[in-house]
């Protein structure tokens, strides 16, 4: 099976070693990883702060570049709702305003086919347990746009707790957002900060050492929360403990 | 805090910075809003076809606001055939206007008042304090309100941001300037101050003349009101007074009597999470020797037939204002009800307020902003209003401009000032995005500059970096390293 790896630009340019677990995992179960090296942006930055019109030639852009893929999997569950959720929405939009059915046409081939990584494990692959080593204890907080948006359900839990040597805890008030929300974390500071420390004590008081989450936008927001706040929590992409092995363990 | 009037509020961030940083009423509001949460879910487990409703209650409004025109007059024509009186509003003014005529007219100078928030949308008791009518609120929440001089900061539970002390200093304080004092020695024990209010109120009802309220649901076929509460306070204004003049938006309306069969399971479930609501009164028109014997129903447009031109927007008028948006919000939980300028706070509000009144001034350009878009609203809207949609909808009105309707003109609105700077960055973001060239060159450029990256922003960025520490660029973006392994297949490179 031949699998585009759609790794966001925040990961990309931030956290590289985000992709190199998920290419390290993927690989281990025998998938065959391709990163098309044009892609960029799905454009939901631009989309969510009210810019649809700039984000619509990024969407083409993204259809033009994995298109031809049997699978496209993103280890962020927010940018695998735009363009499942928010992409059709964008075909829609363009219809009703007179503009003909290109843009859905475009859009329509890279929906079905574009995976959030735990999504793609258990449904696609159907494996929870990944043969991941991580002897530590952690928390996940389940990200809105993966729980809400795409229903990623359990699956995520299911993963980590087939994780030899990990302990999960569970979040209070997990299903809370962290308070990141793209520009809403510059655009309503006060507010956002609030929500993140919230995040952080809620998740200091399951006494665990790590925070788990399925997207580091979100894990940037609570990471920087954490260090100002002088925690001794490290916040971790689910990919990199999925990767972690007793022969090559996480660090 | 003082005035009763929301006019010429701060944006969104600035009203939420001062609440932000009140652990008062942090304290008060997460304690409310968790309480609620928790019993609002239970209720609604507990209903086997809870998505069937919903779907059902989402189908009725959607097919109501498409004929609106025809159900509106179909309900002048019941309302009219059971001896009422209809009259039509079409923005604030105007209706103030009218009911302070209809008052005057009965020789009366107080009126009792209960379960509108559409008065409170036109300011109505303001307007009636000019005429020289005093406007008494009876439901309870409302009460402490006004007493307090303050503004309502929840749609279902007024003074949710108050805790019981300062109910009391409240009720200590202010009672006697409105009518029956406060007992001497009031305690902030709910059945004392349950009871200090039943006593100033009952005063009131017995001697009011005349008595104005809102609706929950108008019933197009029979002409019929329907208010749902959980005092009773509203059943005395309702009944009591001689005169009665119930004003309401146009969008409350349903058509038939079984339609209410939907609404009258979800509502309750979704807003106090009760099963069923303690008191639900119905009024059609007036009946000879019992109850009000004068009724006039003044219907409100005030934004409403602007919002339904829209496409997108328009489903928040569907909205039957149960407020489980505002307790499951996040936002709303920090930033409390007054932060959002409107009687209609929360995530409604949000979308409300920007469409009834037009987004041009700062809080209602602001309000689209106020939300981290995590979808919990959505889930929990019993007649799933997709208010993320909207709420992106209305950024792009703000940044962008465009074609809306303004008192049913179609206007060309220009982007909103003070987003030009972003306009400019999200082009130069696109433009790189369209060139993976360009964004390879920047990436580079970030990881070989990583050194000298400051620890705090200037600018916009300040806001991120005052809490939250910022995180370092790698050595290498994944493409280079990608492009150096082939995907760690060539990793000795």
């Amino acid at each position: 099976m031949r699998v585009a790896l759609f790794l966001t630009c925040v990961n990309d340019t931030l956290y590289p070693d985000t992709g190199r677990a998920v290419v390290k995992l993927l690989t281990r179960l025998g998938v065959d990883v391709d990163f098309p090296m044009a892609q960029t942006c799905c454009g939901q930055a631009h989309y969510n702060t009210g810019y649809r019109h700039q984000a619509e030639p990024m969407a083409r852009h993204f259809s033009d570049v994995f298109g031809g893929y049997e699978a496209i999997v993103t280890p962020s569950g927010s940018c695998g709702a735009m363009v499942r959720e928010l992409y059709p929405r964008m075909g829609e939009r363009a219809r009703a305003e007179g503009r003909g059915d290109t843009l859905a046409a475009t859009l329509a081939p890279v929906v079905p086919k574009t995976y959030e990584l735990t999504e793609f494990l258990v449904d696609v692959l159907g494996v929870t347990d990944v043969g991941a080593y991580y002897p530590h204890t952690v928390t996940y907080h389940p990200t809105c746009h993966g729980l809400r948006s795409l229903g990623l359900g359990d699956r995520p839990r299911r993963l980590l707790q087939s994780v030899k040597g990990l302990e999960l805890k569970e979040l209070p008030g997990a299903d809370e957002c962290c308070g990141f929300g793209g520009t809403f974390a510059v655009k309503n500071s006060d507010v956002s900060a609030a929500m993140g420390a919230d995040k952080v004590r809620n998740a200091e008081s399951t006494g665990a050492d790590v925070l788990c989450a399925a997207d580091n936008s979100c894990l940037m927001h609570i990471g920087g929360t954490m260090t100002r706040l002088r925690t001794d929590m490290r916040p971790v992409h689910i990919a990199e403990i999925l990767a972690s092995t007793e022969e090559e363990p996480l660090v | 805090m003082s005035g009763g009037t929301f006019v010429g509020m701060p944006s969104f961030p600035k009203a939420a910075h001062e609440a932000v940083h009140n652990q008062t009423l942090r304290g008060n509001l997460r304690h409310a809003t968790h309480t609620i949460r928790a019993k609002r879910a239970n209720a609604v487990a507990e209903v086997s076809d809870w998505a069937e409703l919903r779907e059902a209650g989402k189908q009725i409004k959607d097919h109501t606001l498409r004929h609106l025109d025809r159900y509106l007059v179909q309900l002048e024509e019941s309302v009219t055939a059971a001896g009422g009186t209809v009259h039509w509003a079409a923005d604030a003014d105007e209706a103030n206007r009218i009911v302070t005529y209809l008052v005057k007219a009965t020789g009366e100078s107080e009126v009792v008042k209960v379960k509108s928030m559409a008065t409170q949308e036109i300011g109505l008791n303001e307007a009636l304090e000019a005429e020289g009518i005093n406007a008494y609120e009876t439901d309870l929440a409302e009460l402490i309100v006004q007493l307090g001089k303050d503004r309502p900061s929840h749609i279902l539970v007024p003074a949710i941001h108050r805790n019981r002390g300062e109910i009391r200093d409240i009720f200590a304080r202010e009672m006697s300037e409105w009518g029956r004092p406060a007992p001497e020695g009031l305690t902030d024990t709910p059945a004392e101050l349950a009871e200090a209010a039943r006593l100033h109120l009952r005063e009131k009802f017995l001697r009011a003349k005349v008595g104005v309220s809102g609706a929950n649901f108008m019933v197009a076929e029979t002409g019929t009101l329907v208010v749902v509460e959980s005092e009773g306070n509203g059943r005395m204004c309702l009944t009591l007074p001689e005169t009665l003049i119930s004003v309401v938006g146009i969008e409350k309306i349903v058509p038939t009597w079984q339609d209410l069969e939907v609404f009258l399971q979800t509502l309750p479930r979704s807003s106090t999470a009760e099963r069923m609501n303690p008191y639900t009164s119905t009024w059609t028109g007036t009946t000879d020797e019992d109850g009000p014997q004068t009724f006039h129903l003044v219907l409100i447009d005030n934004g409403r037939t602007d919002t339904l031109a829209d496409e997108v927007g328009r489903q928040a008028l569907r909205c039957i204002r149960c407020s489980a948006c505002l307790n499951v919000c996040p936002v709303y939980e920090r930033a409390g009800g007054h932060a959002y300028g409107s009687v209609y706070p929360g995530p409604i509000g949000a979308i409300l307020s920007p469409q009834l009144r037009g987004t041009q001034s700062e809080i209602d350009a602001s309000l689209p902003y106020a939300s981290s878009l995590c979808g919990a609203c959505y889930d929990v809207c019993p007649v799933a209003i997709d208010i993320p949609e909207v709420l992106v909808h209305l950024r792009e009105r703000v940044v962008e401009g465009g074609v809306v309707t303004r008192d049913g003109a179609k206007v060309v609105l220009k982007p909103a000032k003070g987003h030009a700077a972003e306009r400019a960055a999200m082009r130069a973001a696109r433009w790189a995005f369209g060139r993976p060239g360009a964004l390879r060159t920047g990436q580079r450029f970030a990881s070989r500059t990583r050194r000298f990256h400051p620890r705090t922003l200037p600018g916009p960025g300040k806001a991120w970096s005052e809490t939250r520490a910022l995180p370092t660029v790698p050595a290498e973006p994944f493409r280079d390293w990608w492009q150096r392994t082939h995907g760690g297949k060539d990793a000795s490179k």
